[in-house]
């Protein structure tokens, strides 16, 4: 009888915290969304009330959420070709050495994804600066004007844009190395007994060999992009008039600054879903890319 | 072509790739030479412009007046305990993966499933629910609180279980046999043999529970419980300018993360290499 007890023991201490906090908030999450919940509730729940779909009726109609919508499109569309190609780029450069100055190297490139991101963003928000920050005196060395980085609505969807870019490439610049261990030493040689020059092999051979990682590359940084959160709320809060606002900071700002706890939770169950039916789409596109 | 300056070619190819992708990582770590050469600049020097690259006169104010005048000395000491709160964790996640891994019991199918699933879910969609579980637990505003959200994650638990599933099961038979209890087996033999995994997990922990950002700065609202993260937020509103100081506190939160990774960079790697497959 003892012996029927142990596995539970070990499992459910870290059953229940996962329980807790990793699926009951779902629930939550989806019938708070269906109710006008705020920061009264704490006072009385009587202050509660179910509104069905008022929430995600007025979402819809919400300027500031299409808007935070169309950012992260952006964001992405800009973030995931950026940086699959830079670390794919980077990757296969770094691939050609072996040697201990190589390996160093690596190291170099993969310090922007472990460092704190708030720390990161207060260096470049000094970077940035409009007065004395050194970009802009490094433009004014080639007679260029001091750029607004971070106030101007458009650029600074780049600037932050590139702080996220130059942090997310290391971990994948890793993916791609771990790749590349796997295509066979062979092929290579084949081919360049064949005479293909180390362009053509890089592009006829590895590449079409590495089609797996780019796809799980492309994916993983797609759902990450999806969520972009930390970069622009720490180096822009969103602004210049929401012009960095993600969907992540959106639903921040209406949940913990207006407090208004029903709608952001309709917003993050849309937000969730977007993602949902992305991926599910780029899994497709995958499949149906392999039957040919 | 002879293979001889074929060969020499393909050296000098090598050659120009390596001085550019050395260019290329210095300008990746550029930002954080430039925080630690401002760090250590009189706060005249760190808004000159044109900037000087090397301090002219080199100070160490900045770091005294973190530890004295501000409170950083508390945003590190609660830090340093979300961090312990994060490897009790580990042991929680170390046990579960045992248990997935070596036994037999009613509803394990399910309870795994619910480990992978939870792994698909982005945080924007928990957070407000979580925040309201805790509310409710009055864990607002404690330091376990902010630990408690990000304590156990099904990827952790999934990788304790892939690796501990190659433990041959003889050597816990006869570890039964010999009449060890099932702790003492978990403790002694178990947590032992998993050494890789535990290295690599246990690095992961320490550098998410230092960074970590969003429950901190959800859950405290009392500055007597902010972590270094969300001190060194507040510092980015009030003090624009003065970067000197700014940059002191990003070195306090950084270079320990860079000590770590220069130490057990192979476990860094690994354990990175590893939760980009989740």
């Amino acid at each position: 009888m003892r012996n029927r007890l142990v596995p539970y023991l070990f499992v459910s201490p870290a059953m229940i915290l996962l329980l807790a906090f990793g699926i009951l908030p779902i629930g939550v999450a989806a019938v708070i969304s269906t109710t006008n919940m705020n920061i009264s509730a704490f006072a009385s729940w009587s202050n509660v009330d179910f509104v069905g779909l008022d929430n995600y009726a007025t979402l819809f109609a919400d300027k500031d959420f299409w808007q935070a919508l169309g950012n992260t499109g952006f964001f992405a569309v800009i973030g995931v070709p950026s940086i699959v190609v830079v670390s794919l780029v980077v990757a296969l450069l770094l691939n050609r050495g072996q040697g201990r100055f190589f390996r160093a190297l690596r190291s170099f490139y993969f310090i922007p994804a472990i460092t704190a991101i708030v720390a990161v963003a207060l260096v470049w928000g000094y970077l940035y600066n409009t007065q004395f920050g050194l970009f802009n005196y490094l433009l004014s060395l080639v007679g260029v004007e001091p750029v607004q980085w971070l106030s101007d609505p458009w650029l600074s969807k780049f600037s932050v844009a590139l702080v996220a870019i130059w942090r997310g490439t290391g971990l994948n610049i890793i993916i791609f190395l771990a790749a590349l261990q796997g295509v066979p030493k062979e092929y290579l040689e084949a081919a360049s007994l064949d005479g293909a020059g180390g362009l053509r092999q890089t592009w006829s051979i590895t590449i079409p060999l590495l089609r797996f990682a780019i796809f799980f590359v492309s994916v993983t940084t797609t759902i990450s992009w999806l969520q972009f959160f930390d970069e622009p709320f720490v180096l822009t809060d969103g602004g210049p008039l929401g012009a960095t606002t993600s969907a992540s900071i959106f639903l921040y700002k209406e949940g913990f600054r207006l407090n208004q706890f029903g709608y952001a939770s309709a917003g993050s169950i849309v937000l969730f879903a977007i993602i949902a039916i992305i991926t599910i789409v780029q899994l497709r596109l995958r499949r149906a890319d392999d039957e040919y | 072509m002879s293979t001889s300056t074929a060969r020499a070619r393909s050296r000098a190819l090598t050659a120009t790739i390596g001085a550019a992708l050395g260019v290329g990582a210095l300008i990746t770590a550029f930002p954080f030479f430039w925080m630690l050469l401002t760090s250590v600049k009189p706060q005249r020097e760190s808004i000159d412009f044109p900037p000087s690259i090397l301090p002219q006169e080199p100070t160490f104010e900045w770091y005294v007046r973190l530890f004295t005048e501000l409170d950083f000395a508390r945003y590190l000491g609660n830090t340093v305990i979300v961090v312990l709160f994060g490897f009790v964790g580990l042991l929680l996640m170390a046990m579960a993966g045992y248990a997935f891994a070596k036994f037999d019991f009613r509803g394990r199918r399910w309870m795994f499933f619910l480990v992978l699933a939870t792994m698909m879910i982005p945080v924007q969609v928990t957070m407000i629910p979580t925040y309201l579980i805790l509310n409710g637990m009055k864990l607002t505003n404690t330091l376990l609180g902010i630990a408690l959200p990000t304590l156990v994650t099904g990827f952790s638990i999934f990788l304790f279980r892939q690796f501990m599933s190659t433990i041959p099961t003889e050597m816990l038979e006869a570890a039964r046999i010999d009449g060890a209890g099932e702790f003492r087996i978990f403790f002694r033999i178990v947590l032992p043999m998993s050494g890789p995994i535990l290295a690599v997990q246990v690095v992961l922990t320490f550098i998410g529970g230092w960074n970590s950002f969003l429950w901190p700065l959800i859950i405290a609202s009392d500055q007597k419980l902010y972590t270094l993260s969300v001190g060194l937020a507040l510092l980015n509103q009030q003090l624009a300018v003065n970067p000197s100081l700014q940059m002191a506190a990003a070195s306090v939160m950084v270079v320990p993360i860079l000590v770590v990774f220069v130490v057990f960079q192979r476990y860094v790697i690994q354990g990175f290499a590893l939760s980009g497959l989740k």
